[in-house]
């Protein structure tokens, strides 16, 4: 019975897993392919590099990636700050007055539809520019706090979680020792989230890189950014240079995610030991 | 004496100030734009810029008269249109909610019983595509399936089919398309769930005569229940409002509530139009968020 049972399991997740593979496969598959028609594979030219050529090659995509890497690093940095602070309060501070608004505040942007979030920040920032005249106009800036109105959302739920399975008594025994809050903070604290606070910055990294709704919403002339170029070229169909971009994206990931997971199940051994 | 310095003055001390820079930050770039998003809502479509006629005036520059204007919820609520995108987003969501369970359950649960070793890559596994662009991920599905894309090839060339398919810019493009992107979302909070579960349980109820469905319908599922629940608001909610997927996969018939609000944004510039849109869809989803603040905060007093 048990036997028949985990059978039907193992069934059920690989089939899942080949629903979530399969189309990320093809697409690492099809970038060798020399035929424009993409899809067709060309046996007698392929597999080539020829489109990998032709990307680095294409200025209209390596300037709006110049423009999301600068927009998703300033993001991720700023959102990491704000997230954490939010975080801290949150699981650190159980009961102050705006608690529950602040947390709502925080968690709402994790649902909220995108097209939502960014016609409103659109909004904001021309109110606020008749108003006061900053603003000016849209661009990087209005499109980087956008970013981070929703990523700081990312890296609370991240930082509260560590926060919620943390040894309190670490920061009261430094307490008793007569440390002060900030120097306790930045000395047991921060050091033992560190590990959270460095997949907050990821994660809010990959949310900008990857956000085409809100950015189309808040940016302004002369200032698209990558999802932005691909979606309007993907609208006309498949490109080639588009599954060489795909597949970049996926090498890049696989190689990050490897080398910080198996960082973080050392350094847990390491905790654990000691 | 010494003074109290000025913080205190106003209610506030060290903790207060670490709390203040986001709770500010939130009500300004979040809770604000939304009140201007209502205020525009009630304005006039006009040929300026912004497009969109000012609802205060000053008549002879006393009195401040607030002019209301109802016209564009009366447009919405006429025009057949944007009642049947609203209906059919509801009915899409939905029905890719019931999806993400029936694949995501059953995931989710072969990872939470899986040997230590093998579930935290599995779990890697589950994380990698979220991490990897899901416009790109949506893109991939073009390739699979257009009508000469990869499956087809394959159909024909096993001879099981003789022309191609219609895949691409149909309904069933858009389903795989959102079932594929929010499936990781669904698997993450039920794994969450799942992994805290005490199978003693059920080897119990099984020792006590329960044949493993019984066991599973009276005991994993109903523990499980807020996981299913979390993952599924975490699905639905944002399924609702989805833009990028109808777009590229469902094709120019795929009538959306997220896919109109842009349009009438970006294609007729009718700003106080999608403002009403988007107010509706709020007023519509706030009770599913409000239920999954609800379940979150009875995840976490579970947890401790």
């Amino acid at each position: 019975m048990n036997q028949r049972r985990s059978v039907f399991i193992i069934t059920c997740v690989a089939f899942g897993f080949a629903f979530l593979y399969i189309p990320i496969l093809s697409m690492v598959v099809f970038s060798f392919n020399a035929s424009k028609l993409v899809t067709v594979w060309d046996a007698a030219n392929s597999p080539t590099l020829k489109w990998y050529r032709s990307l680095l090659n294409n200025e209209e995509i390596l300037d709006a990636a110049w423009i999301s890497l600068k927009v998703a690093v300033i993001n991720a940095t700023g959102s990491v700050i704000l997230g954490t602070l939010t975080g801290f309060g949150l699981s650190r501070f159980t009961n102050f007055r705006g608690r529950f608004t602040l947390n709502a505040m925080a968690t709402a942007p994790l649902v909220m539809p995108e097209v939502i979030t960014g016609l409103s920040l659109l909004l904001l920032f021309v109110a606020l520019e008749q108003l006061i005249g900053w603003p000016a106009g849209r661009g990087i800036t209005t499109m980087t706090l956008s970013h981070m109105t929703f990523s700081m959302a990312y890296v609370t739920v991240v930082v509260q979680s560590r926060l919620a399975t943390f040894d309190t008594s670490l920061e009261e025994a430094a307490m008793d020792l007569g440390a002060k809050p900030l120097k306790v903070f930045f000395v047991i604290t921060l050091p033992i989230i560190f590990p959270a606070i460095l997949s907050g910055w990821l994660l809010a990294f990959t949310l900008s890189w990857d956000d085409l709704v809100i950015s189309s919403f808040t940016s302004g002339p002369g200032s698209s950014t990558l999802p932005m170029v691909v979606f309007s070229k993907v609208r006309l169909g498949v490109s080639p240079e588009i599954n060489v971009l795909a597949t970049l994206t996926i090498a890049v990931v696989t190689v990050i995610i490897a080398c910080v997971s198996f960082w973080m199940a050392r350094s847990n051994r390491v905790e654990r030991a000691t | 004496m010494r003074r109290t310095p000025w913080s205190q003055r106003f209610g506030l001390n060290g903790r207060g100030l670490v709390v203040l820079l986001p709770y500010l930050w939130l009500l300004l770039f979040f809770v604000v734009p939304f009140v201007i998003v209502l205020k525009i809502s009630f304005a006039d479509i006009a040929l300026a810029i912004p497009p969109y006629t000012s609802l205060f005036q000053w008549d002879d520059q006393k009195v401040l008269s607030i002019k209301l204007n109802f016209n564009n919820y009366a447009f919405l609520f006429t025009n057949e249109l944007y009642f049947k995108a609203l209906l059919n987003s509801l009915k899409v969501a939905l029905i890719s909610t019931l999806f993400c369970i029936l694949i995501g359950y059953p995931m989710s649960y072969g990872i939470a019983r899986a040997k230590p070793a093998t579930r935290n890559l599995l779990l890697l596994l589950v994380i990698l595509p979220f991490w990897t662009s899901l416009l790109l991920r949506v893109y991939a599905w073009i390739g699979l399936l257009k009508a000469n894309g990869v499956i087809n090839n394959i159909l024909m060339a096993l001879g099981l089919i003789h022309e191609p398919l219609a895949m691409l810019y149909t309904p069933f493009a858009m389903y795989v398309g959102i079932v594929y992107s929010y499936l990781p979302f669904f698997i993450l909070p039920l794994y969450a769930n799942l992994e805290k579960m005490d199978w003693q349980l059920l080897e119990a109820a099984e020792d006590l005569g329960c044949r493993p469905w019984q066991a599973f319908y009276k005991i994993t599922l109903p523990l499980s229940r807020n996981g299913i629940l979390a993952g599924s608001m975490l699905v639905f909610i944002p399924a609702v409002g989805e833009f990028v997927i109808p777009a590229l996969l469902g094709g120019p018939n795929a009538l959306m509530i997220g896919r109109i609000l842009w349009d009438e944004f970006f294609s007729n510039r009718a700003w106080p139009v999608a403002s009403a849109v988007a107010i509706l869809l709020l007023l519509l989803l706030v009770p599913f968020m409000m239920w999954y603040q609800s379940i979150q905060a009875r995840e976490s007093a579970g947890a401790k």
